[in-house]
């Protein structure tokens, strides 16, 4: 192994790890997170690639965060480099939930431990929308009406009617190939 | 015997759980409660509150926590496993089919409308956890605002969009305000 992928490796586990140990809350504050770190810190991914991993972490099998730090270790290192992502994404849960088991009646009473985590759920919020305008403003830009309505539609679709993500992921992905297959039709006519 | 019962059960977990946390809930339910009574459904509540307030997945909390449960540490490390083994192998199959044929128009115009898609799920998986914050789960009213969680919302907000700050350093912050401003209000 080269050192320079080793240093690679070794930055990819201490981010995954580090990412891991601090983010509550469900998949896609992890990919956030992750869109913080490897694209806007690190530059190892562009911001639309993030987004079609994603996609890919969301509408597979399995827990979202585990999903993108696969995704992002082969991405970054082949094989050992998924694998190192892995590791680093589920062993803060692991020791944690350890720890806790133990102590869980302890820890489920203390009105500190309620408070901070109070806090930081506000803080989680800020850093999820901070990302949202980024990449809100880069689907803007492109100018694609269609893109503007599959983009509202979601949000309405998730956040107001509630419907299972998995359906409105089927819903995306069918809207792109009817706009591929119209795209077609039309340049034949031409 | 124990070891192989965890393993398989949290395989399915893994492999039948489309959509993340809370669409595994149910799953781990049917595994855990009704199917082995490893755990009451008491004890299962008490684990889906501690894998809220904690890092992580669900799926991966709770394998670990059913897994010291029932085995010990062994047990621990042997259900996670088996609950991230079919990630492992369907998304690095996606991985590979992903990076074969991005280039192909069709999988462009399919990729293209799923990043707006993929925004919209964002912003709305940040505004529910501000809908928890502000109201703190009550109903959605003027009365029911908590303004202290609103400010340190919105100060976080404007230094992570202005000032491009360390985001975990923010939220780490967040959770310390919270708590001084409050211990001195109490």
């Amino acid at each position: 192994m080269t050192a320079e992928k080793r240093k690679i490796l070794v930055k990819l586990f201490l981010s995954t790890l580090y990412i891991s140990t601090f983010t509550f809350g469900g998949g896609f504050v992890i990919i956030t997170f992750m869109k913080k770190k490897f694209v806007d810190e690190y530059h190892w991914i562009e911001e639309e690639e993030m987004l079609d991993l994603a996609a890919l972490a969301q509408s597979s099998p399995g827990a979202i965060a585990v999903n993108a730090a696969i995704l992002v270790g082969w991405r970054m290192g082949g094989f050992l480099g998924m694998l190192t992502a892995v590791f680093g994404t589920i062993i803060p849960p692991m020791i944690i939930l350890s720890v806790i088991s133990f102590f869980y009646a302890a820890f489920a009473t203390n009105t500190y431990i309620a408070l901070l985590l109070k806090g930081m759920q506000a803080g989680v919020a800020a850093v999820i929308l901070d990302v949202v305008c980024t990449l809100g403003a880069g689907v803007v830009k492109n100018r694609n009406i269609i893109h503007y309505i599959v983009m509202v539609m979601a949000f309405l679709m998730t956040f107001v009617w509630g419907i299972n993500v998995i359906y409105i992921i089927l819903a995306a992905a069918f809207t792109g190939v009817c706009l591929e297959m119209w795209k077609k039709v039309r340049g034949k006519k031409e | 015997m124990i070891y192989i019962q965890l393993f398989f059960s949290f395989l399915q977990v893994g492999m039948f759980s489309i959509g993340g946390g809370y669409a595994a809930m149910p799953l781990i339910q049917s595994q855990v409660v009704t199917h082995y009574g490893w755990l009451t459904m008491s004890e299962f509540t008490d684990l889906i509150t501690i894998a809220e307030m904690t890092p992580g997945p669900i799926a991966v909390n709770s394998a670990t926590f059913v897994g010291i449960r029932i085995a010990g540490i062994p047990g621990a490390i042997i259900a996670t496993c088996g609950c991230i083994l079919p990630s492992c192998v369907i998304v690095s199959l996606l991985f590979y089919i992903y990076y074969r044929y991005k280039q192909m128009s069709t999988l462009q115009s399919i990729l293209g409308s799923l990043r707006p898609a993929v925004v919209a799920l964002i912003a709305a998986a940040g505004l529910s956890i501000l809908q928890l914050v502000a109201f703190d789960g009550a109903e959605v009213s003027l009365a029911n605002v908590h303004w202290l969680e609103c400010g340190i919302f919105l100060v976080a907000f404007l230094v992570l969009r202005i000032f491009k700050k360390n985001p975990i350093m923010v939220m780490l912050c967040c959770g310390v305000v919270e708590l001084a401003v409050s211990s001195i209000v109490m």
